[in-house]
């Protein structure tokens, strides 16, 4: 029996416009998610190219839910995104090609080659670098949650997290934990429905994984996560209730990983007639037609975005290539910390 | 100068950290109404309030976790777990996040995690374990033992000064044994400097924590027979005082290193290898380990005693060193 709430979908531009967003706002949705995807393709061909060393992950699918809670985060708020979540950083400024180079290793990207792939977030943006361990990076954002509480901030915290971490022991101490303290953290679920290749049924037993959070007290809610509109209006109600003082929220934005769990991993096991399926709904294609019908996007201006968006790519790749690769003699510097005052001080 | 018990000079030094610093914070289980497991944190609830004094839910994930985020947010927090032993609970977070965060992100993590360990009153398996070597093999993780009263107060004051995640694992069996004058004020004690317990001239003994007074112990015994014995605490074991002990062989031409914790890749086989390695020629024996027998800890009192060295380990040990 399922407990969360489901959402509706938004139609009129009308429900738009009260949630305070306007059409430049609504393009710039657009374009990040568009922006999000483009460097995750171009990932692809670098990595196929041999430039990317390792491995390479994308969240093809998940732009809708990364760049929806995203924007509806304020610059103050903070949180700790994983890897599908490239939207997230998109959203919030870091500079495309400083994540291609950080892809490729280089000392311009945000990790200065130091880790990889979608390991990187920029702490003056208050987001936190994650780690391999996805559900470990949850009791850290309930920690910026726990830290604006002290100080008596009015800021959120945002914690990422997917339907493999939701079966970790991580996910229920720091979901307990800040439904206990109502601390202003927002649990954002991207339930992409594979852990690699482990499918929902093998994973959880309740019906949603929203449905979880009425066990540590708070509301848990379930939304299209290829809806843009709707995850935006979900993810700003939880945001500014946490702000209020109203306690976490759980959003389980429910996509599809439209790739495998890594550019190696052709996802045979996933049935075909789902990827066809879940194509139809692909987030991209469903703003575009939303905003075609609803916003006047026509011909002209949608090809003068993709042109601005492959343009800012291609400038991003020679940028990342021509960073340098970093240097050995660098190896065993920076283990340790010399200062005394982290970036994120406040006064004392 | 006041007289305090190590657990006064711990209590006494982490309220003044939370007098100076208001972004200094304490979370554990029951540290609050309770005030601690060990009582060292008595009437703190009352003095800083309940967003400074955080009782938390069973949960050392959470715990360590949210220390941890907090502190990248710009506070201090001085994170309790109730016994050493439940690290291995947070490991994971320690381990994966807080030691590698500044090298991968550049984004330093000062966070104080306080470890009640150590055996000595039938804790058993799992109240007694000294599992501080462990954390040495860590990069990035800072690892802190104190022996006295005063350094107890002082390596505290540097841990929460610190901008790395710092292991401070206080000895329960010190707890309420040992006392000493301890200033009054707010000091530091550096990381990385040994202090000498006790000068001396025919062989040194290298140890920390609750060891260091069975070393001093032996060293009585082995007096009255007219050998020397140079004692050095190391109070740190991450970063560790490599210098202070060389010199220290350099004059006695023979080294013991002594620890409670478990023989086997236990913190002595590095200082044992780095000693091998840069100061073979100023040795006149091999060096000798007295540790913990590579099993759990025990229970029961005669298991307990036959675990964890005793004065008479360690003054034999010293007997065979000075006789080679």
């Amino acid at each position: 029996m399922a407990i969360a709430r489901d959402t509706e979908p938004l139609g009129s531009s009308l429900e738009i416009g009260q949630l305070g967003l306007g059409r430049a706002e609504l393009l710039g949705m657009y374009r990040n998610m568009m922006i999000t995807r483009g460097i995750e393709e171009r990932g692809h061909i670098l990595y196929k190219q041999g430039k990317i060393p390792g491995s390479f992950y994308t969240g093809r699918g998940n732009e809708a839910a990364s760049v929806g809670v995203a924007t509806a985060m304020r610059p103050e708020d903070g949180g700790t995104p994983l890897h599908r979540d490239m939207g997230v950083h998109v959203t919030r400024g870091v500079e495309a090609w400083r994540i291609l180079a950080q892809y490729m290793g280089r000392a311009d990207g945000p990790a200065r080659g130091r880790d990889g792939n979608v390991h990187l977030a920029l702490i003056e943006q208050n987001l936190i670098s994650m780690v391999s361990h996805l559900p470990a990076m949850m009791p850290v954002a309930v920690g910026l949650g726990l830290a604006f509480r002290i100080r008596g901030e009015p800021r959120v915290s945002v914690c990422w997290y997917g339907d493999g971490a939701a079966a970790r022991g991580d996910a229920h101490e720091a979901m307990n934990f800040a439904g206990v303290r109502r601390l202003p953290v927002v649990f954002v679920c991207d339930n992409n429905q594979y852990a690699y290749s482990t499918p929902p049924q093998f994973e959880y037993a309740c019906a949603n994984l929203a449905d979880r959070a009425a066990g540590y007290g708070f509301e848990g809610i379930v939304v299209d996560g290829t809806d843009i509109l709707a995850v935006y209006e979900q993810a700003q109600r939880a945001i500014e209730k946490a702000r209020e003082g109203g306690g976490p929220t759980l959003i389980e934005c429910v996509t599809f990983r439209m790739e495998g769990h890594a550019v190696h991993d052709d996802a045979f096991y996933v049935p075909s007639e789902l990827f066809q399926e879940w194509a139809k709904r692909d987030p991209i294609g469903r703003f575009g037609l939303w905003l075609s019908e609803h916003a006047q996007l026509g011909e002209a201006e949608q090809g003068e975005i993709e042109n601005e968006v492959k343009a800012l790519l291609g400038e991003a790749q020679r940028r990342a290539e021509a960073s340098p690769m970093p240097d050995p003699a660098e190896l065993e510097q920076g283990v340790y910390a010399e200062s005394t005052e982290a970036p994120g001080d406040t006064d004392a | 100068m006041p007289e305090m018990t190590y657990l006064q000079a711990i209590s006494d030094g982490l309220r003044q950290e939370m007098r100076r610093d208001e972004r200094v914070f304490v979370i554990g289980e029951d540290v609050g109404v309770y005030g601690g497991a060990f009582k060292v944190t008595v009437g703190f609830l009352e003095e800083f309030g309940p967003w400074r004094v955080i009782d938390a839910p069973l949960s050392e994930i959470a715990i360590a976790g949210s220390a941890t985020g907090a502190a990248l947010m710009g506070l201090r927090p001085v994170a309790e777990l109730q016994f050493a032993d439940f690290v291995s609970c947070a490991w994971d977070h320690l381990v994966t996040v807080a030691a590698k965060q500044y090298y991968r992100a550049g984004t330093p993590v000062p966070l104080v995690l306080r470890l009640p360990s150590g055996g000595g009153f039938s804790g058993g398996p799992f109240h007694s374990q000294s599992p501080e070597s462990s954390f040495t093999h860590v990069p990035g993780l800072k690892v802190v033992c104190p022996a006295t009263p005063r350094d107890a107060k002082g390596l505290l004051a540097t841990a929460v000064e610190d901008p790395n995640p710092v292991l401070y694992f206080e000895h329960k069996h010190l707890y309420r044994r040992i006392k000493a004058d301890v200033p009054e004020g707010r000091y530091t004690v550096p990381f990385g400097k040994a202090r000498v317990h006790r000068a001396g001239d025919d062989v040194t003994l290298v140890t920390w924590g609750a060891m260091v007074y069975t070393a001093a112990e032996a060293a009585d015994e082995l007096r009255g027979e007219g050998i020397s014995v140079e004692i050095l605490d190391l109070r740190t074991l991450q970063p560790w005082d490599k210098q202070a002990v060389l010199e220290s062989v350099a004059k006695t031409s023979k080294l013991l290193i002594l620890h409670e914790d478990t023989r086997t890749s236990g913190f002595g086989a590095e200082i044992a290898a780095q000693v091998a390695e840069e100061a073979f020629e100023n040795l006149d024996a091999p060096i000798k380990r007295v540790a913990a027998p590579d099993t759990p800890i025990p229970f029961s009192p005669p298991l307990e005693k036959a675990f964890i060295p005793q004065v008479a380990d360690v003054a034999s040990a010293l007997r065979e060193l000075v006789a080679y």
